[in-house]
């Protein structure tokens, strides 16, 4: 498999590091609750077809990226930088 | 002699001894040992797998399941070698296989004969009882009598290679199809790697006789690999096999680098196995003969119509004096000329179709099929049912052609599923299979080679397009245009004999038949049940005529039927060439402490800490078992003053504006308030509030941090820190960077701790310039070093960083300074007493299911601001009587042992799970208290301090009676850590 | 007064010559890295060009000399490397941090270099795609390295503590390739 890192460019999976949904970029406010957390940190959709991920370019840059993969081809549809992806949000 | 006396391409002029069996035999330049074993009259080249029947050579080329051999010599054997694919050399030593004497007198034959016994699904029915005897005698049993090579179960010593090539175009095959296509997307400006089995490029154009370009094919397809070897863009890859294709435009391939040499040298790698990124690819693999089934199809001498002619055109020697041949095609008569043209007898020629046309000077039956052979180590005859009757031939070949199947085999590896073609009753690649890549020629179902050249170069020119928006004009080389007309025929019906589907793993047309009674009818059930295309070849050859008699039986079309997956590896890869470079020391990368030279000088014992090495222990002066070191090493430190290079806990550089906050974020505890020039202790928790790890930062600056990790989480912290700054926080201004490398870093501990730095710093260290928990810079001679007054021994104690460079000349003084005090260098175990009699923790009681609370700290996490982990931490069920609680226990009863894992149950209640209270989580013996001591989890231990329990060690068979104590057993107050 | 003599992470291992491909180490003075503060690239780029006569390289990109060079080493990462350390002023502007010993800094030199470097390396190093100047970080047999492509070759840097392993496995490939007649 191969990733584009919008700051190294195309390169081998074996440099990235795969942390699940992007969900984890919502972290809820510190009196959101218990529940709000719970939810944050364990419950996930894991659709088919297109999904929202963090990948961590470790190998690499040390970038975390925002990736939608379709997960019944592994497809990537975009990669971008986490950090721009959450300020660019706010 | 079957050599015949003139064409071919192969170097008569260089004769090639290689033995077979330890019996010498010659061959040339240009053979394959099978093309030698056949020009040498060899028909008997091996047993089959399960019934042990002769068998012999059956094509030439990969997909050959029958003709398997050792090659090598003593414990060096390669097994399993493919006798099509592998190139004579001198010296060459060539070993038949699966049989118990002699090749030719297999006392293991006794098989066949109890073949009505060993059909499909023979082992499930039959060795079922009692369980007992599967490990001492079915399976022992099954593995002697059935199987191919086998390994010598020593060490593989040839060397393997890795490698990653990047391309625009990759070509997979290097047919008329495959050269076309590399030569215009080569010219159209692209990277190129050109990749094919053989070591001759040419594919069928080697093998078959015809013109191309107005020269014969095989010199047009010499002279366009000089062509393509001559550009700058182009990679040719011969000996190389497309093993997989992958996400992304990657593809595995097998590089066969040195089976053709015959003594490689200990550098030169026997194959490397490449990792291929190519923007487009172009799939040119060609096509598979597949064979017709008939009774006793299997004996040596009948082989696949493509291989015979590959063995006469191009290796010049022909396997029988008197052949015939059963086809269902035209493609076959042009076979028989061209024997007929080589010098060779045709005794007939069989052919399915009623209305088949006599294509030349020999016998043609039409309407007909074969339907008996005889000759067990070597074809004699076979018989022919006509429309007139029956009729026996005289033979010593049988070439068999059932048409082609496209090799779809790549197309199938990303979960495309090939589609039907009625008018040549095969299975072809679906479009799109695999993303980016597009097939040509007969692996396309153009059979034809006029078809070739021009969906060769079709496929190159849209692949140009594609990426560069242009392609060149280009003008076809002329060549033959008939693809030939073909009537599928399957298989024989009928007739005595037992009619062979897969003949590497002995599956029969009567196996199928079992498997449909017994209701293996999806086509994954038929392929487990009978094992058929399991065997290393992977049903190359007898998938497609299984679904056909399954289609047969179950009223279905092929296509109904469908086929199964085909997945890498296209053929096998050794473990060895997966491997590559990381046997012995190439497993894992090692890293080593600036101290390693001192320490190894001294004798000390290593232990790998992640991919540290860290001493273990240092032998001194007679001593002969660890605990002997590591109890002098313990009473060094608290009596005197010890040494460890704590190079490798992590250590990073955190900087910027925001470094407090974003340290307040990340610890449960507050550093925001740490004074510079001051170190504390921080937690550090997960977001689910198990805690995550562990250590001291130490403050340089308002905006400036050093915080240290464990040796074992350096790397998740960094991780971690990371996904803070950039995924949850990316408002905050702070930097990082690991000086875990930059900093040569020793423990000095133990009371005379300050002495050994007093001769070595240029300031004075005094309680007051470094107390307790103090950070400063400190010169030593010439170099700025870092000094921090931290313990975890418990003892007054230092660490003393200066850069790297001058770790090995720091920790020698250092040596000097601490041995003139009667000190010296302590190692893990030592240093692993010296915390457990302190009670301090390591990962193997914050090991991922362990609350901040769980471990005393509960009251470190901060109620005055966030942090990872808090909201989740104070959930109901992680605090609290009803959790596991770090304790220490000492023993009290006659046992005075521990065991690491070990569980605890209260005295007096059953041993069982369901009563369990706890686990040990470390253990030592310490010399300072004079018992073993440990650290457990509890349940509710916080409550139960003085309490006794029974700690039972199932796997050591220990059972002890403990205490339960506070975690610190030394210096409760800390005065040593203070004074 | 103590004198501590200094050691470099590759001494006594080499320099290594094969297939005619030349692995040696160099030892520059300084090694500072320089991380700019949130939004601050510009800043550091013009505090950098005034302190010491360039800008801050672009992603995977070096600026500079020789003797002194800028090298973009991950994100929001510089390495200044060569016979200077950071001037202070980028201080006010960007973190700074010693990084002289952290890392030992390789020279793979020699026409079959990339062919050496492909054993072990995923990047794409074709001439056209990784030309001189470029810089990545990535993998080198299993270890966090930067990858830059000089004049006659390549620079590879790894971590001090992995030196080596780096040497044996780069070396091991040289001498495959020498074997196999590429070099």
């Amino acid at each position: 498999m191969r990733i584009t890192c919008p700051i190294c460019g195309d390169r081998d999976l074996r440099e990235f590091h795969y942390r699940g949904a992007a969900k984890l970029m919502h972290r809820p406010a510190p009196d959101a609750g218990d529940e709000a957390f719970y939810d944050y940190v364990h419950i996930r959709e894991n659709p088919p077809g297109l999904n929202r991920e963090l990948w961590f370019h470790e190998l690499g840059c040390r970038a975390w990226l925002v990736a939608e993969r379709d997960v019944t081809s592994h497809e990537f549809k975009s990669v971008e930088l986490a950090a721009e992806a959450k300020r660019g949000a706010k | 002699m079957s050599r015949l006396a003139k064409g071919g391409q192969i170097d008569r002029s260089q004769s090639v001894p290689f033995s077979f069996d330890g019996r010498t035999l010659i061959g040339h330049a240009g053979d394959t040992l099978a093309s030698a074993l056949i020009a040498n009259d060899v028909k008997l080249v091996a047993r089959s797998f399960k019934y042990h029947r002769p068998r012999g050579i059956l094509t030439a080329g990969s997909e050959e399941p029958n003709a398997l051999v050792g090659i090598g010599t003593g414990d060096q054997i390669a097994p399993n070698v493919r006798a099509t694919m592998q190139e004579v050399y001198r010296g060459l030593a060539a070993h038949s296989q699966n049989h118990l004497g002699p090749l030719a007198y297999d006392l293991l034959a006794v098989n066949d004969l109890m073949a009505p016994f060993f059909g499909a699904g023979f082992y499930y029915k039959t060795f079922m009882w009692p369980k007992a005897f599967w490990e001492k005698i079915y399976e022992p049993l099954i593995r002697r009598a059935a199987g191919i090579g086998a390994l010598s179960g020593v060490e593989d010593r040839a060397a393997y290679d890795k490698a990653f090539a990047f391309c625009d175009v990759l070509v997979i095959g290097a047919g008329p199809a495959g050269l076309m296509a590399a030569l215009v997307a080569a010219k159209g400006g692209a990277d190129v790697i050109l990749v094919d089995e053989d070591f001759r490029m040419g594919g069928r154009l080697n093998a078959d006789m015809q013109e191309v370009g107005g020269k014969p094919g095989a010199d047009w397809a010499a002279d366009t690999v000089a062509d393509l070897a001559a550009m700058d863009n182009v990679r040719l890859m011969p000996r190389t096999t497309i093993t997989g294709a992958y996400d992304g435009g990657t593809f595995g391939a097998l590089q066969r680098v040195s089976h053709h040499i015959a003594r490689p040298g200990a550098d030169l790698p026997l194959e490397t196995f490449w990792r291929i990124v190519a923007k487009r690819a172009i799939l040119a693999g060609g096509a598979l003969e597949r064979p017709i089934v008939f009774p006793d199809n299997d004996r040596p001498g009948i082989m696949l119509a493509s291989g015979l002619r590959s063995y006469v055109n191009r290796f010049a020697a022909t396997p029988g004096q008197a052949v015939s041949l059963f086809t269902n095609n035209d493609n076959a008569h042009q076979t028989a000329r061209d024997l007929q043209a080589a010098g060779v007898r045709i005794a007939a020629v069989i052919d399915s179709r009623a209305d088949a046309k006599i294509s030349g000077d020999f016998p043609v039956l039409t309407g007909a099929s074969v339907i008996a052979t005889k000759g067990r180590k070597a074809l004699r005859g076979i018989t022919v049912q006509t429309a007139s009757g029956i009729r026996n031939i005289e033979t010593d070949c049988l070439a068999v052609s059932g048409g082609w199947n496209p090799s779809v085999h790549l197309t199938c590896h990303m979960n495309g599923k090939p589609v039907w073609r009625e008018d040549i009753a095969a299975f072809v690649p679906s479009d799109g299979a695999i993303p980016g890549m597009i097939v040509a020629g007969a692996a396309g179902g153009d059979f034809s080679t006029h078809a070739a050249l021009k969906t060769g170069a079709g496929a190159a020119k849209a692949v140009l397009k594609d990426l560069f928006g242009k392609a060149p004009r280009i003008t076809l080389p002329k060549a033959e245009d008939a693809p030939g007309a073909m009537t599928p025929f399957w298989h024989v019906s009928g007739g005595r004999g037992r009619a062979w589907l897969d003949l590497a793993n002995d599956v029969t047309t009567k196996d199928v038949v079992l498997a449909h009674r017994e209701n293996f009818r999806s086509v994954e059930h038929l392929k487990r049940y009978t094992t058929l295309g399991m065997a290393p070849d992977q049903g190359k050859l007898s998938n497609l005529g299984a679904l056909a008699i399954m289609a047969e039986l179950t009223g279905q079309t092929i296509p109904e039927t469908g086929t199964t997956i085909f997945r890498p590896p296209y053929t096998p890869v050794a473990i060895g060439a997966l491997g590559a470079h990381g046997k012995h020391k190439g497993f894992a990368p090692e890293r080593f402490i600036p101290s390693d030279a001192l320490a190894r000088e001294q004798g000390a014992r290593f232990v790998e800490a992640g991919l540290w090495y860290r001493p273990s222990w240092f032998p001194a002066g007679g001593e002969t078992h660890w605990r002997q070191s590591c109890d002098r090493e313990v009473n060094m430190v608290r009596s005197s003053v010890g040494l460890c290079d704590v190079t490798t806990l992590g250590k990073i550089d955190i900087q910027g504006p925001d470094a407090a906050e974003f340290l307040d974020r990340v610890y449960a505890n507050m550093f925001s308030t740490l004074k510079v020039g001051r170190v504390r202790y921080g937690l550090m928790l997960r977001e689910d509030g198990m805690v995550m790890d562990d250590g001291t930062s130490a403050r340089f600056s308002d905006t400036h941090f050093v915080m240290t990790t464990t040796t074992a989480a350096a790397g998740q912290v960094m991780t971690h820190l990371d996904f803070c700054a950039q995924v949850l926080w990316p408002e905050l201004d702070v930097q990082f960077i690991s000086v875990t490398e930059q900093w040569a870093q020793f423990a000095v501990a133990g009371p005379r701790s300050r002495e050994v730095l007093a001769g070595l710093c240029d300031t004075a260290i005094t309680d007051e310039a470094f107390p307790y928990m103090s950070c400063g810079e400190v010169s030593i001679g010439a170099v700025r070093g870092r000094l921090f007054r931290i313990s975890f021994s418990g003892e007054h104690a230092y660490e003393i960083a200066v850069p790297a460079r001058y770790g090995d000349a720091l920790a020698r003084t250092l040596d000097g300074a601490a041995k003139a005090l009667g000190g010296g260098w302590y190692g893990m175990e030592a240093l692993n007493v010296l915390r457990l009699e302190k009670g301090f923790i390591t990962h193997a009681e914050i090991h991922g299911r362990v609350t901040a609370d769980d471990i005393g700290m509960g009251r470190m996490v901060s109620a005055k601001k966030d942090c990872v982990g808090k909201v989740m931490s104070q959930r109901p069920g992680l605090s609290g009587p009803e959790r596991e609680q770090l304790v220490a226990l000492k023993p009290v009863g006659a046992v005075k042992q521990f065991g690491g894992g070990a569980h605890l149950f209260n005295e007096g209640a059953p041993q069982v799970r369901e009563n369990d209270q706890g686990y040990v989580t470390s253990h030592c013996f310490s010399p300072t208290l004079g018992h073993p001591i440990a650290l457990a989890f509890v349940k509710n231990g916080h409550a139960r301090i003085g309490e006794h329990i029974r700690m039972k060690d199932y796997m050591r068979d220990i059972e002890t009676i403990c205490e339960i104590c506070p975690p610190v057993h030394l210096d409760p107050e800390g005065g040593k850590l203070r004074g | 007064m103590v004198d501590l003599i200094a050691k470099s992470p590759a001494a006594g291992l080499l320099p290594f010559v094969a297939g005619g491909v030349t692995l040696a180490e160099i030892v520059p003075d300084f090694i500072t890295s320089i991380m700019p503060h949130r939004d601050a690239r510009a800043a550091v780029s013009a505090a950098l060009k005034a302190a010491h006569g360039m800008a801050l390289p672009g992603d995977g990109r070096t600026s500079g000399r020789a003797a002194l060079r800028a090298v973009w080493t991950g994100r929001g990462q510089y390495f200044l490397i060569g016979e200077a350390a950071a001037d202070a002023s980028l201080a006010a502007v960007a973190s700074l941090s010693d990084q002289r010993d952290g890392w030992a800094l390789l020279t793979l030199e020699g026409d079959a270099a990339a062919d050496v470097l492909a054993r072990i390396c995923p990047l794409d190093l074709r001439a056209g795609s990784f030309r001189r100047g470029d810089t990545a970080r990535t993998e080198v047999a299993h270890m966090m390295a930067v990858v830059t492509r000089s004049t006659r070759g390549f620079e590879i840097m790894v971590m001090r503590s992995f030196t080596r392993t780096a040497v044996a496995q780069i070396t091991g490939a040289m001498r495959s390739l020498a074997a196999q007649g590429a070099g």
